[in-house]
């Protein structure tokens, strides 16, 4: 609970990059080829997400969105679909929740971490 | 005493005085009254009840027993009527386990469409044990419950009406008299969800007719972990207890057991004593505020914000004032619940964004989510005018 905040912590938050990228959202698409394909939801707000990913010589080579979310959750997935391009399975099991809060660059309250984790956890879901 | 003048009641507000708390129907603030007959059981006669033969025993015997006539007075119930719980959930669960034990294929349990979880997973898992199918009746598309589905759905076959007296999701009060005169008609029993009716309606279970109601005490200005789950003296006397330990007793050897009488035979083990007293302070807290007082105060602040909230936002509920509470749930085009209440949280208004616990609702609705602001006896007009400054400074953020 915090009390009547000066616009400048909401505008932490909602930085003009997160507000581009859940208004224009990257790779959120499906792959015209991919192998597999993965649901997410997000229990405490009903979220849903889709990841279709396809593989090239043991490389992500293509990776698509598909759900909604809200500015976090898009941003999140925006980010973190373009970073697994290109990686092994391997490189990316090993990516953390603390990198995924650090690409976002927002602080990320205790009730909006699954917002920001789950594209993240759903794509390596997808990889087990 | 509404408005301003009753948040003195509640320390809280003493903390936090600009503070817009709209997230009533998820929990309500806990007043003074409530606290302190919390604490004067831990700090002037606590003891386990029901058992010791001092002095201090009796004591707390005794206020906890007050506490149930004070349901009782509350509900318009007998004492003997009232089971303390941990909260709807509890009773809901208890009722869909042991009222269904009997049910064949045959049978049909008739819900809504607008049910809280509560009252829709324990009856699904039952009808899958069971194999009795679930029915819902269907919404109007102005949110109101569609008294012509129920006429369809309620059968020869029908053994359960359960539904929520109020959404907590749309605000929408349901035609309890005529559900329960259409059940009651083919010979089902019914089952009332009040957990979002306790603290904004007078509730009259003689008069309602219903045969089981459930509600719970944070809903209520009363403690977390308390709830009550009333059931007609005729049925209570046939219903098995869900647990079986000490106090649901009145003899055992080693091979059997005979039950107490009711209501004892239905809260096995010790019980949440503080709880009990505070809930009972908290019917009396808000009798005294008078409930019919709440109402009309919550009416005209339901009101006031349909109409400024109304110009900035898609409502989701019913227009018809006399048809809803101040539960006024509503999207934003473009614009994630998630997003709206956090941007509100950080001007000071708290409110509750997503699904409600109502996933299927919002489905059937055709919406992921939505943002929910619901008003208790201490809200005003300056909560409501916060909360629409709040919209639409998230609308110029989000929707730019
Ligand atoms: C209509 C309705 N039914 C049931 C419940 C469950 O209440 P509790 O969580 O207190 O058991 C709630 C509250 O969340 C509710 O709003």
């Amino acid at each position: 609970m915090r009390l009547e905040l000066p616009h400048s912590e909401i505008e932490a938050v909602y930085k003009e990059m997160i507000l581009e990228l859940f208004r224009h959202p990257l790779n959120k698409k499906i792959p015209k080829r991919y192998d597999v394909k993965r649901r997410g939801l997000n229990p405490s707000c009903g979220d849903e997400i889709e990841v279709m990913i396809a593989w090239e010589e043991g490389k992500l080579s293509d990776i698509g969105h598909q759900g909604q979310g809200c500015a976090i959750s898009q941003a999140a997935a925006s980010l973190i679909t373009d970073y697994v391009k290109g990686k092994t399975a391997t490189e990316i099991l090993s990516i953390t929740n603390t990198d995924m809060i650090n690409m976002l660059g927002i602080p990320v309250s205790y009730t909006r971490i699954k917002c920001a984790l789950l594209c993240l956890s759903t794509i390596q879901d997808a990889l087990t | 005493m509404t408005g301003t003048a009753a948040k003195q009641h509640f320390a809280l507000f003493a903390r936090h005085p600009h503070l817009a708390y709209l997230d009533n129907a998820a929990s309500t603030q806990t007043p003074q009254a409530v606290v302190g007959a919390m604490a004067s059981y831990y700090t002037g006669y606590r003891a386990n009840i029901h058992r010791g033969v001092y002095e201090l025993s009796a004591l707390a015997t005794g206020r906890y027993e007050n506490a149930r006539g004070a349901l009782a007075r509350f509900i318009n119930a007998s004492a003997d009527e009232i089971i303390f719980t941990s909260g709807t959930t509890a009773g809901l669960n208890w009722l869909a386990l042991r009222l269904t034990q009997k049910f064949t294929s045959r049978d049909n349990v008739v819900l809504t469409r607008l049910e809280h979880h509560a009252n829709l997973v324990p009856w699904q898992q039952a009808a899958k044990e069971r194999g009795f199918s679930l029915r819902f009746v269907e919404l109007t598309p102005g949110y109101e419950i569609d008294l012509a589905s129920a006429r369809t759905l309620i059968d020869e076959n029908t053994k359960v009406v359960g539904f929520a007296l109020v959404s907590n999701t749309l605000g929408t009060i349901s035609p309890a008299r005529e559900l329960i005169a259409l059940a009651h008609e083919r010979g089902a029993l019914t089952i009332v969800d009040a957990a979002q009716a306790a603290a904004h309606l007078p509730l009259d279970v003689r008069d309602l007719e219903a045969d089981f109601v459930a509600f719970s005490g944070h809903k209520m200005y009363g403690p977390t972990g308390s709830g009550v789950l009333f059931g007609r003296r005729e049925h209570l006397r046939r219903l098995e207890p869900l647990f079986y330990g000490g106090e649901m007793v009145s003899h055992v050897t080693y091979e059997t057991a005979e039950w107490a009488g009711i209501p004892e035979r239905f809260e096995a083990g010790t019980p949440a004593i503080a709880e009990a007293i505070g809930l009972g302070a908290a019917a009396e807290f808000i009798t005294g505020l008078d409930l019919a007082a709440i109402r009309a105060h919550e009416t005209r602040l339901t009101e006031y914000a349909l109409e400024k909230v109304g110009k900035e936002v898609k409502i989701i509920g019913p227009a018809d004032i006399s048809r809803r509470t101040g539960v006024v749930s509503f999207v934003i085009k473009g614009a994630h619940p998630h997003d709206i209440a956090d941007i509100l949280d950080k001007h000071g208004v708290v409110v509750r964004a997503g699904h409600h616990c109502t996933m299927p609702l919002m489905r059937y609705l055709g919406l992921t989510g939505a943002t929910r602001a619901s008003l208790g006896v201490y809200s005003t007009a300056e909560d409501i005018d916060r909360l629409v400054e709040g919209v639409r400074y998230a609308k110029k953020v989000l929707c730019a």
